[in-house]
Parts: structure tokens; C-alpha cells; sequence
């Protein structure tokens, strides 16, 4: 009997349960109407407080199992008459089993080492052994545990409390996995991260400027992973080229949309400008590659520059500043209709006119939220992925020049943990490493955002 | 006391040369800004515009494939094969021991010379063999069958090809015609691109959604119950909502980097499933679905609460038979929202290995899969010319996917959404 069958017979055998508990608890209902027999909870909450009974304990004890069973099948085949023959050498023993193991689980067919194919059949034995035994302990648990709450049930069983205190620490774990999530995140990276730097010297990574990994040879004293040309190129595209295009584009958007726009005109605009941060990375990428990087190259090429690279940063950094234009824009939105409305008539009343009430009193008054919003952005646009990888390159160069071909921290990523793997050389470590700058980069930015946004927010109220 | 003399001796002369010209000036610097914010939008509305247009410029060729036809007289060349051998649970045997392909290339080379094979796509028989499947009675006459041709000529026709295709197209001219590329909504991945489907990647999404749908939603929705009606006040409260929030900013591709480092390395799960890509994504999606969630719950009156609990409901009660039916509209509709993003995602997918080339749609969710855009990512690194409408079809797949989806969550909230 496999695991996932189980499970649907102990699921089933707990809507049995179910029915049992609200049946006994119906009828003590409509026996007892009278005096002090009255229930205390809803007849379906006894019947949920049996079905928990008998699914909780047996669900526990099958991931406990799953995990305990393992080891015991090891050991029962190891004892079997085949094993005798194994090899004493350590290594290769492990390797025999591991392969024996994928054969009798069905995961791989035909075994490399003839010593394997014997250890299968001890495998298997041992196996539908142990499968045998969790499955009647758990059935049996499902049976006794359902039994003794079946039997618990009186009138006055506080039965809708148990479930709810139940049902609260569900809520309660659901709130958890985000913290879980994030200290996942964290940990992996910073676990991987360290075993990069027992190899490369965190010095030479953040501070070098040589960045090429494919050159690496032993495995100590490597170069090639200054980091440095990466972090410039994220910059350059994410930060710079994309930002110019962004910033002047969201924020006039935006004054335009919220300060001279006919309500109709923003109704229907509002939404369509939203339509640029819902469509696909890779379409924007794809979009760069194909269309936009070719015009720029011919372009550059027309008005003298050779050099220029059919993958360029300008490429990447002005799609992605397409991409960003709504989370400025609606950012920019957000802090000028924060701003109070006495300010904006204040001015009016003076005479200024619209442009010069928004040049001279709006956008001074909503800088923070703008500067905040924008920060926002870089963010995002510095951990955008797609872009970059099938526009920008993959030449790690520090320049300037728009026209030629920069790489990124994501791309580089990309670029590492994608073809073959060897989870211990630096070369697939240090993409975890990248990830771990990005990171605290991003949260950073985050975080310095949000409390920019909160405290000018604060200011007007 | 100066300046006010001053004023004294010149008041405001509205009239004057100056200051008609400083109002005209100023008026002007107006009418610029004015222009100026509607250059803006214009500008950025053009930028959609012009995507749009050169994804479907580009992709509405993918749906259509270049044809010739191919005259098989299946009388002579099957030896008087009766149309009854092709039908029942032995047909595709008996069309395989038949050597379809031998016939198929036999009757392009009589009717094209011997290098008319070149002309069609490798893995055009299929569709004859398709053909004859579902309906057994074309072999028992001479049949014309429109052949898809090799994507060199394809691209030729449809565009500009290579100098030999163009002369092959030339030369054969008006044979051509054109028809709806079905291999395109049926087939997988392939190496030709006149082969290729969506319908392998498709699969693949849908797969992945799936799993993503089912783990998020549930967390997500109780985790927004948990904070915004029963979270005490206090330091983990505190830290659940940040962990929240930074969750909600954290690029895509550091999921990736997690579902690498503990789902596949730590845990050992398929690597390419879309069990792995769905938890990855899951990851991803719960922080939208708890924010959008808590402001939907946010939205329900404290009355309605009030008076659940006056009449006796207990604290669980009131939320999930009352406050959680009255916000599932806007829950559902922050759900769809993200489901769209993960949808659309491509980079954490490409970490945990969907990339690689899957010839055959997934049929669960440890089978090695690939998804939408992962696909449209393999497709526009290829070198053939034929996947560039290929790719851009694909992408017109994925925009109406998502177009589907925003639409149906904008009508859930028009429909459902009550302003209290």
C-alpha cells in the first residue's frame, strides 16, 4: 500500500468518524430536549472533534514513520543473506544501497553494478515489511483514537471550543510560514553564501573587479569573482538608464493624470498604464531582444559609434524603465493626493497658475513620497531578472557607454546555476552568494522606502 | 517703511507692456506642462501600443503554416489497403507496418522529383497519419493532402527567407496556400519549429497554477483571518506582518534560490516538476493573497461582527460564517492578481530546472514540465528563424491567459464586491 493511498483511506476514514460523532451527538439531541442533557456545542462540532481524533494522531505518526522507516528497511536489508557479499569499503557500500534502493522504489530500472541487483530483491522484502506495519498501526490508530473520542462524546463535551482552539492554532501556523519563508530564504543563502566564501575571500568577491568564473581553476586561490562589474551594471541599467526613463515618464503621468486629466480620461488611462506592470517579464525581454536592441544598435551604428553591441545596456535599462513607469506613476499619484488640499488652493489663491502650483508647492510638498516611491522602484528594478537576461549580455565590462554590452547580478545568477551543477564548486556557489547581496540590497532599499513614505505620510496627518 | 512708498509710487499695472508679456510668458509655461503631462502619458500608453502591435504583427504568422499539396494515390501505393484496417485499436500498428512514411515521401518525390522531401517538413506524415486515423476511408482513393513545408520556406514565404528558399518559393509560386497551424495548440516542444505546440507548456502552467492555487490560497486567506481579526498585539505579530511585506518586495529570482537550495538540494523533491515550481511560486503568490486579503476583510463593518456576536456566535463563528463570505469577492480577486504574476514568472522557474527540452506534456505533478513563459524563454534563444513567430504566437497565448484572468477578476469585483 503506498503512502498517498493511505492518506485517502485516513481521510475517509475520518469523514466515517465524522458521521459517527454527529449521529451519536443528533441523537442525544433529540433525546434529551428537556432539562440539564441539552448539548453544549452543535452537533457537527462533535462530529468534527471525533474526525480530528482519528486523523491527527495517525497523520503524525505517518510523517513520523516516513521519515523513521528509512533507516529500519536499511538495516532489515543489510541483515538479509545478500548482504554479506557487499563490499566493506565505506563508499561504495553507500553507493550499492543508494542504487538498490532507487530500484526497488521504482525510481531507476536496471542497475550498473551486478551487486546492486542482488541487494534489490532484500530491498523489497524489507520494504512491503515496513510499508506493512506503518499502514496497520496507522489504520489501528485511526481505529482507537477514533474509538475513545467517539466515546468521549456527552452532552456536555465542550466539543466546539476544543475545535476552535484547534482551528486557532491553524490560523496561528498559517501566519507563521511568512516568517518561516523569510528565515528559509535568509538561512539558505547565507548558508551557501558561507561555504562560497571558505573558498573565495569575501574581500576578492565585493571589492574585485575581475569577474569571470568559467576561467576558475583549482580549488583555492580563485580569481574571476570580483563582483564589482556586476554590481555596476545593475546599477547602470536598473538604477541610471532605467530610471531616466521612468521617473520623468511616471511623474508627469501622473501630475497629468491627477491635476489635468478629465475624470473620463483618467478612467480609462489609469488602468491601460497599469497594463505595463502586469505583462510578462519575458515578453519585455523578449521585446528588448528582438525590437528595441536592434533599432538601438542601428541607431548608434548611424550616428558613428561602431562599437556598439546588439546587446546593450540601453536596451535593457530603457524596456525596463517601461516596465517601472506604473510603480512610479502610481507612487507619485499616491503622495500628491497626500498632500492637503489647503496648500494646492493656498497657492491658487495667490495667483500662481496650475504648472506653477504644481512645480512650486505640490512637488515639494510630495518629494518625500516620490523619492520613496522611486526607491521602491529601484528595487524592483534591480531584482527584475528576464530583462536583463536575454537583453543585456553576458560581457562583464565597467563602462559607461550605454551602446556596449554590461552584465547584471541576476543575469549572472541566471547565467551560473543554469547547465550543469556541481553543488560544491564556487562557480555554482557564488550565485548564491550574488542572491545574498540582492537580498539585503533589496531589503534595504525596502525598508528604507517605506519608513521615507511613513514618515511624511505622518508629517500631513 | 521704504518698500511700502515704493509700492505706493507703483502699483501693479496690469495693463502694462511688461506684464501682459509676463502673463503671456507664464500662460505659455502652462500650456508646456500641460502638453508636456500629456506627452507623458501618451508617450508611455504608445510604448503598450507598439509591444502589442509587434507581438501580434509578429505572432499572428505563428498560428499559420505554409502548405503544399501532396497528391497520394493510396489505392496504387498501398496495394488496395481497405479502409477497415485503420479503424479500431490496431489502426496506428497497421499504418506503422504499412510504412506511411515510405508512402507519404514516396508520393512527394513523384510528384516534386527526388529532392522533394526536402521540401516538407520532416515530421509532416504525422498529420497524414492523424488523418487517416479519423477518417480510414481517404485510403481507399487518391487524395490530395496539404503538407506543412520545412520552416526555411515557411519563413520564406510568409517573410524573407534565405536566397535558396526564396528560389524555391519562386519557383513553386502559386502552389503554396497557407493553413491554421493546429500542431501549434496540439504539439510540445520539437526541434522543428514547423513541429513545435504550446500545448506541452500549457499543460505545464496549468499544472503548476494548480498547485500553486492550492497551497497559497488556503495559507494565504487564513493567514489574513489570523492578522486582521484575532493577532494580538505583540512582537510576533510584529514580525509575521514584516516578514509579510518584505516578502511581497523580495525579487523572484531569490524564490528561485530557495526553491533550489531547500526544496531540490535539501529536501530532495523531482527537480523540473511542477510540484517544486508550484511550491516555489506558492511562496510567492501567499504575501499578495495576505495583503489584498487583510484589506478585504478590513473592508467588512465592524457591525456585521457586532452583531453576529450579539446573538450568541463565538469569535470563529462570526469570522468564518460571516466576515470571511462577505470578503471572499475581494479575496478572490487579490488571488487571481497573483495568480496572474506567478503566471507570468519565468526566473525562480528557470532555478529550479524548468527549462529543460519537454518533448511530451506533463501528466502530474512530479513528471518533468516547463511552463508558459519558461517556453517562450527556450524558444527565443533558438537560432532558427522559424521560432521568431513561434515565440511571438506563444507570447500572444500567454497575454490573452492573462487577459482572461485580470478580466474575470475585474468582473468578480464588479459583480460581487458590496460598498458598505
Amino acid at each position: 500500500m503506498t503512502s498517498a493511498t493511505l492518506l485517502f483511506l485516513v481521510i475517509g476514514l475520518g469523514l466515517v468518524a465524522w458521521f459517527f460523532g454527529r449521529l451519536k451527538a443528533s441523537g442525544m439531541q433529540a433525546g434529551g430536549k428537556t432539562s440539564r442533557s441539552a448539548l453544549h456545542s452543535l452537533p457537527s462540532y462533535h462530529g468534527w472533534y471525533v474526525a480530528l481524533w482519528a486523523i491527527v494522531p495517525a497523520a503524525i505518526f505517518m510523517m513520523v514513520w516516513s521519515f523513521v522507516s528509512p533507516a529500519l528497511i536499511t538495516d532489515a536489508a543489510l541483515t538479509s543473506a545478500a548482504a554479506a557479499g557487499l563490499p566493506q569499503d565505506g563508499f561504495s557500500r553507500a553507493a550499492i544501497l543508494s542504487e538498490a534502493r532507487a530500484i526497488a522504489y521504482g525510481n531507476q530500472v536496471n542497475a550498473f553494478n551486478p551487486l546492486s541487483q542482488s541487494m534489490v530483491e532484500p530491498y523489497r522484502d524489507a520494504i512491503s515489511y515496513y510499508q506493512m506495519i506503518g499502514a496497520v498501526a496507522a489504520l489501528l490508530m485511526v481505529f482507537a483514537c477514533g474509538v475513545f473520542a467517539w466515546l468521549q462524546i456527552k452532552p456536555d463535551l465542550r466539543a466546539r471550543t476544543k475545535i476552535e482552539r484547534v482551528t486557532m492554532l491553524v490560523l496561528l501556523l498559517a501566519s507563521l510560514i511568512a516568517i518561516v519563508t523569510t528565515v528559509g530564504i535568509f538561512l539558505s543563502l547565507v548558508f551557501e553564501s558561507a561555504r562560497f566564501f571558505s573558498m573565495v575571500s569575501p574581500i576578492d568577491f565585493l571589492f574585485g573587479t575581475e569577474w569571470n568564473p568559467k576561467a576558475v581553476a583549482g580549488p583555492r586561490g580563485e580569481t574571476g569573482f570580483g563582483a564589482i562589474p556586476l554590481f555596476w551594471g545593475t546599477v547602470f541599467i536598473g538604477a541610471i538608464i532605467a530610471m531616466i526613463v521612468a521617473i520623468p515618464l511616471g511623474l508627469m503621468s501622473a501630475i497629468y493624470l491627477t491635476q489635468y486629466a478629465p475624470a473620463k480620461f483618467r478612467a480609462w488611462m489609469k488602468p491601460i498604464l497599469e497594463v505595463l506592470a502586469g505583462v510578462p517579464t519575458v515578453v519585455y525581454g523578449y521585446f528588448a531582444a528582438l525590437t528595441v536592441a536592434p533599432a538601438l544598435r542601428d541607431f548608434a551604428v548611424s550616428i558613428g559609434i561602431t562599437s556598439a553591441s546588439s546587446e546593450s545596456a540601453l536596451a535593457a535599462g530603457v524596456v525596463m524603465g517601461i516596465m517601472i513607469i506604473p510603480f512610479v506613476s502610481s507612487m507619485a499619484d499616491d503622495s500628491i493626493a497626500a498632500v492637503p488640499n489647503a496648500m494646492r488652493d493656498g497657492s491658487l489663491a495667490m495667483g500662481a497658475t496650475h504648472s506653477e502650483t504644481i512645480k512650486k508647492v505640490l512637488i515639494p510638498a510630495a518629494l518625500p513620497g516620490v523619492v520613496g516611491g522611486v526607491l521602491l522602484a529601484v528595487s524592483r528594478a534591480i531584482g527584475e531578472t528576464m530583462i536583463v537576461v536575454m537583453a543585456a549580455g553576458l560581457a562583464a565590462n565597467m563602462t559607461a557607454n550605454p551602446f556596449s554590452s554590461v552584465t547584471t547580478v541576476t543575469t549572472q545568477i541566471v547565467q551560473l546555476l543554469t547547465g550543469d551543477q556541481e553543488f560544491d564548486s564556487p562557480k555554482t556557489l557564488a550565485a548564491f552568494a550574488l542572491g545574498l547581496v540582492l537580498f539585503i540590497v533589496t531589503l534595504l532599499l525596502n525598508l528604507i522606502a517605506l519608513r521615507v513614505v511613513k514618515k511624511y505620510r505622518e508629517a500631513y496627518e | 517703511m521704504n518698500s511700502l512708498t515704493d509700492m505706493k509710487r507703483n502699483p501693479t499695472d496690469w495693463q502694462g507692456a511688461a506684464m501682459q508679456k509676463r502673463i503671456a510668458r507664464r500662460y505659455a509655461a502652462e500650456r508646456r506642462f500641460k502638453a508636456l503631462g500629456m506627452a507623458a502619458v501618451m508617450l508611455s500608453a504608445g510604448f503598450l501600443a507598439f509591444l502589442l502591435v509587434v507581438m501580434v504583427g509578429n505572432g499572428f504568422r505563428g498560428f499559420t503554416q505554409t502548405e503544399l499539396p501532396v497528391e497520394i494515390d493510396f489505392p496504387a501505393v498501398t496495394g488496395g489497403a481497405s479502409p477497415s484496417q485503420f479503424e479500431g485499436p490496431n489502426a496506428n500498428a497497421n499504418l506503422q507496418s504499412m510504412g506511411l512514411r515510405e508512402i507519404v515521401d514516396s508520393s512527394i518525390e513523384i510528384q516534386y522529383g527526388p529532392d522533394g522531401t526536402d521540401l516538407f517538413s520532416p515530421g509532416g506524415w504525422t498529420a497524414v497519419n492523424a488523418m487517416i486515423l479519423n477518417n480510414p476511408d481517404i485510403v481507399a482513393e487518391k487524395t490530395t493532402i496539404y503538407l506543412p513545408v520545412i520552416s526555411d520556406i515557411d519563413v520564406a514565404y510568409k517573410d524573407a527567407g534565405n536566397p535558396e528558399s526564396e528560389q524555391k518559393v519562386r519557383e513553386l509560386g502559386d502552389q503554396f496556400s497557407t493553413g491554421f497551424n493546429w500542431n501549434f495548440l496540439s504539439h510540445s516542444d520539437a526541434t522543428d519549429p514547423m513541429q513545435v505546440g504550446i500545448w506541452g507548456a500549457f499543460k505545464g502552467s496549468l499544472i503548476t497554477m494548480i498547485v500553486t492555487l492550492l497551497l497559497a490560497f488556503p495559507v494565504g486567506v487564513l493567514a489574513a483571518l489570523y492578522l486582521e481579526e484575532y493577532a494580538p498585539k505583540n512582537r510576533l505579530t510584529d514580525l509575521i506582518e514584516v516578514s509579510i511585506n518584505n516578502l511581497a518586495a523580495v525579487p523572484s529570482i531569490i524564490f528561485g534560490l530557495l526553491g533550489l537550495a531547500v526544496f531540490l538540494n535539501f529536501f530532495g523533491m523531482p527537480r523540473s516538476g511542477a510540484l517544486v515550481g508550484g511550491l516555489t511560486l506558492a511562496l510567492m503568490t501567499m504575501p499578495v493573497i495576505v495583503i489584498s486579503g487583510r484589506n478585504a476583510v478590513k473592508a467588512v463593518p465592524p457591525s456585521i461582527r457586532e452583531a453576529a456576536l450579539g446573538i450568541g456566535a463565538s469569535p470563529l463563528q462570526v469570522v468564518f460564517h460571516h466576515v470571511l463570505p462577505l470578503a471572499l469577492p475581494g479575496i478572490l480577486t487579490g488571488t487571481i492578481i497573483g495568480m496572474a504574476r506567478a503566471l507570468g514568472e519565468t526566473a525562480p522557474l528557470l532555478m529550479i530546472g524548468m527549462r529543460a527540452f519537454i518533448a511530451t506534456p506533463p501528466s502530474g505533478i512530479t513528471d518533468p514540465a516547463t511552463v508558459l513563459p519558461v517556453q517562450i524563454f527556450l524558444w527565443s534563444d533558438e537560432v532558427d528563424r522559424g521560432f521568431v513567430e513561434k515565440t511571438s504566437a506563444a507570447i500572444i497565448v500567454l497575454l490573452l491567459f492573462l487577459l482572461t484572468m485580470n478580466a474575470l477578476a475585474i468582473y468578480l469585483r464588479n459583480r460581487f464586491e458590496t460598498r458598505w
